[in-house]
């Protein structure tokens, strides 16, 4: 009964949603109003029975009731709870319920409490979020049920995979959701006030805190897949540049750019039309996304998600949203009055200086992406990687940096050189310092060297908005700024220290050999079998000590899984706060050898610190600005309550 | 600016149309050789084994057209594809080889248990040869002309029906 009530939840769902979307339109044309009365209604009915469909859901994985399909094929009845549990959206069917659901409850959110905006966007914005959220329930209810029943159940179900069951693996899936949730609210909001022409910086007060969240778990979904990576896959990387890598930093620097022009858009009431393009192109890069991992036409280490008639479903999708949008954008966006106007030397400046090189670095990853799409047009085979992406992308990225460091000193509207002369000196003075420093000290590579000098350049000119200012009394938007600006110093140094310092040695040793990499000294103790649940290993026991310190071990093992037979190398860390010692055991090697690969990688860790920073600072400033509508929100309430006092 | 939103449009929907041609086309996963057409490189290998010569690019020009098999003994479907090379061989194609990282041994060995159909071995130990000639793994077949010109590549283990295609090739190559 579970699953046919989920089912039937899911279908109600989705006939609201068809409300949804014919009221808010209705509410566009004068005598519809009688329809658009039911669009707040509707939005938050349609959440409540979403979120009992996925409910149902969990409450079938939960019972491990294999007559479900889904069940029968994702979960096993000895698996431990939790993984029941994420089991309901460790697949396709699952996570699109769990897509639906989410962007409903934020669709039932926003029509339950947002009242700031003029009433005809808010039911434009409605509309355009059924409108997303019916393409969603289409491809659930016609392509991918997942409250399919079997005629015969089984006795067991399928899916005891334990390689899968990682509570990391399980909360990735729904991290990218929120992200992509959040920023299919922004696009809603910007279709909404394409259609009402009613771009104003209300709009997007409202529309920030979507894009801060969606971009907090973008950032955070992005940090830790680099360091799943870096640990995982035993190759001392810790980007690669790879098409589903490239598919989460397009939606991340699209959100970035749009976060950066709402925020002068709701300063300063300027880059009207941009922001509502960003908007849009925010979510189609989102979709992109999805779709280059889901359909499988880019060869990619995601590639068991693939089925290309999902992909030819999300195509269509995309084709509908975007397209539709962009021509809506199109015909619309010479009709929208133009903002207010700036010098180029403003904060607003800086912040357009930014929008355009993260537009430009978006284009490039972009074009890197699809380029091997394109010259298979022409039969030419290429793969696209480093050597691109790194020096192309830098042209773009360095500059951006220099403007980070100097930007958030700078005055709204217009400012003089003579005011920001000082800091700004400071700034280039520590920036060349350490440029000068690295370089005679150590001999560094350009790119690289240039990384450091900027990130020592960031790291002061994003603590410097905190001077002469009563810290205790400094709004938390501003804090949230300060350290997400600071971590990305902090991220930047990590990158270029670890480019630049590295130390890389592939020996075949013998037992009891011992071998310096950088400041350490390793002996290879032994190596001795090891078996697990699923798998044997060989497990290599490395004495490590830093500069003649205390001896720490290491552990890397080469294991072998037999169902299904797979080998995996598990890497050993040894971290310091300066860095990690990185090794991994190949295999044997003649003459009673051992093939390892060390690595001691310097500050390798404050990449993700630093990604941690950035995603800490929008966390601070989502609380607030919540916060801060919350308090006038009340204070609004208070003023009316009095004047009805006063009235009576 | 409001033919840059146009333009815009239409580089989107252009990007669009790409993903849906890619999307209904089958999907090649093999990467073909650019040297197909293209004199061999020069090189000069030495024996892999002791009772057969090593392999040069000159033998390789010799006016007959000649099979070229790229394997290593520790490659399991080259041990899948050694029965077709035998009836390769028994049709008349002269087949010479490059043993890719391996020791003599051991290619002596492989020999042993499926046979040796091979009039040349090269040894190359560190692939230099196998990738000049654009071959991205083992094993692979390459179809050469008596002027040492590359005419084809067989990708993968050369399979019961790959076995006319190739003699076809062949006769090709030598007309």
């Amino acid at each position: 009964m579970i699953a046919e009530f989920g089912l039937a939840a899911l279908w109600l769902a989705a006939a609201l949603a068809g409300l949804q979307l014919l009221g808010g339109f209705a509410g566009l044309r004068p005598g519809g109003e009688r329809l658009a009365a039911l669009v707040r209604p509707a939005a938050v009915l349609q959440a409540l029975l979403c979120a009992l469909a996925f409910v149902a859901l969990l409450w079938l994985f939960a019972r491990t009731d294999l007559s479900v399909a889904l069940v029968a094929k994702n979960s096993h009845s000895m698996k431990p709870l939790i993984f029941k549990l994420s089991g309901a959206w460790g697949n396709h069917e699952g996570s699109m319920l769990l897509w639906v659901s989410v962007m409903a409850l934020a669709g039932g959110l926003i029509a339950l409490i947002e009242r700031r905006l003029p009433e005809r966007t808010m039911l434009a914005t409605l509309g355009a979020q059924a409108f997303v959220g019916l393409g969603f329930y289409a491809f659930l209810l016609v392509s991918s049920n997942p409250f399919e029943r079997l005629p015969q159940p089984p006795a067991e179900g399928l899916g005891l995979n334990p390689l899968l069951q990682d509570i990391g693996l399980a909360m990735h899936p729904p991290t990218l959701y929120f992200g992509y949730v959040g920023l299919s609210v922004a696009f809603s909001f910007a279709v909404g006030a394409l259609l009402t022409r009613q771009v104003t910086p209300e709009f997007a007060k409202v529309m920030r805190p979507w894009i801060l969240g969606a971009w907090i778990f973008l950032t955070l979904g992005i940090t830790a897949g680099s360091y799943w990576a870096y640990y995982e896959l035993g190759w001392g990387g810790w980007w690669f540049w790879d098409p589903v890598e490239n598919a989460s930093l397009m939606p991340w620097l699209a959100a970035t750019a749009l976060l950066h022009s709402a925020s002068v858009l709701a300063a300063r009431d300027a880059l009207r039309t941009w922001t509502i393009l960003l908007g849009v192109v925010a979510f189609s890069m989102s979709m992109v996304g999805t779709f280059l991992v889901r359909s499988g036409i880019l060869t990619s280490v995601h590639a068991f998600a693939v089925d290309p008639e999902r992909g030819a479903f999300i195509l269509a999708l995309l084709a509908i949203y975007i397209g539709g949008a962009l021509v809506l954008f199109t015909l619309r966006a010479g009709t929208i009055a133009e903002g207010e106007r700036f010098a180029m030397l403003s904060r607003e400046g800086a912040l357009v200086v930014n929008n355009v090189a993260l537009s430009a670095i978006l284009g490039i990853v972009l074009l890197g992406t699809l380029y091997p799409l394109l010259t298979e047009a022409f039969d030419v085979r290429v793969s696209v990687g480093p050597p691109y992406f790194n020096p192309v992308g830098a042209i773009f990225f360095l500059p951006m940096l220099v403007v980070l460091a100097i930007g958030p000193l700078l005055r709204w509207r217009r400012d003089s050189f003579e005011r920001v002369q000082k800091p700004v000196v400071a700034i280039a003075v520590v920036a060349l310092a350490v440029l000068a420093g690295v370089h005679f000290i150590a001999g560094v590579a350009l790119l690289p060297l240039l990384g450091m000098a900027l990130a020592a350049a960031v790291a002061v000119g994003s603590v410097m908005p905190l001077a002469g200012r009563s810290l205790r009394r400094l709004p938390l938007a501003v804090w949230g700024m300060v350290i997400a600006h600071f971590g990305v110093a902090v991220a930047l140094f990590g990158m270029a220290a670890d480019t630049a310092f590295q130390q890389e040695r592939l020996v075949a040793a013998r037992i009891g050999e011992t071998i310096t990499d950088g400041p350490w000294t390793i002996t290879l103790a032994a190596v001795e079998p090891v078996a697990g649940p699923n798998w044997t290993a060989l497990e290599a026991r490395l004495e490590a000590s830093y500069k003649g310190g205390e001896v720490q071990l290491a552990r890397p093992q080469a294991r072998s899984f037999w169902t299904p037979p797979q080998e995996t190398s598990e890497v050993a860390l040894l971290t310091r706060w300066n860095g990690q010692l990185y090794a991994a055991l190949g295999g044997e090697a003649e003459g009673e050898r051992w093939q390892l690969r060390l690595w001691w990688k310097p500050f390798v860790t404050w990449i993700w610190y630093g990604g941690i920073l950035i995603g800490l600072g929008g966390l601070l400033a989502l609380i607030g600005r919540v916060a801060s509508d919350l308090r006038r929100r009340s204070a609004r309430a208070q003023i009316a309550v009095r004047r009805g006092e006063v009235a009576a | 600016m409001s033919w840059l939103r146009w333009a815009l449009l239409a580089a989107v929907f252009a990007g669009l149309g790409l993903f849906a041609w890619q999307l209904s086309r089958e999907k090649d996963e093999f990467v073909h050789s650019t040297m197909i057409g293209k004199p061999i490189p020069p090189f000069d290998l030495p024996a892999a084994v002791a009772d057969r010569p090593g392999l040069s690019s000159r033998d390789l020009a010799d006016g007959r057209p000649k099979l070229l098999n790229v394997f290593a003994s520790w490659c399991v479907p080259c041990a899948a594809e050694a029965p077709n090379l035998a009836r390769l061989e028994a049709s008349g194609a002269e087949i010479v080889a490059v043993a890719i990282r391996d020791r003599p041994e051991d290619v002596a060995a492989f020999l042993e248990r499926y046979g040796n159909p091979f009039t040349r071995i090269g040894k190359d130990d560190i692939s230099a040869v196998q990738l000049s000639i654009g071959s991205s793994g083992v094993p692979e077949t390459f179809v050469i002309d008596g002027k040492g010109v590359i005419r084809h590549q067989h990708i993968g283990d050369i399979r019961d029906g790959d076995v006319p295609v190739l003699l076809e090739k062949l006769r090709e190559a030598g007309a």
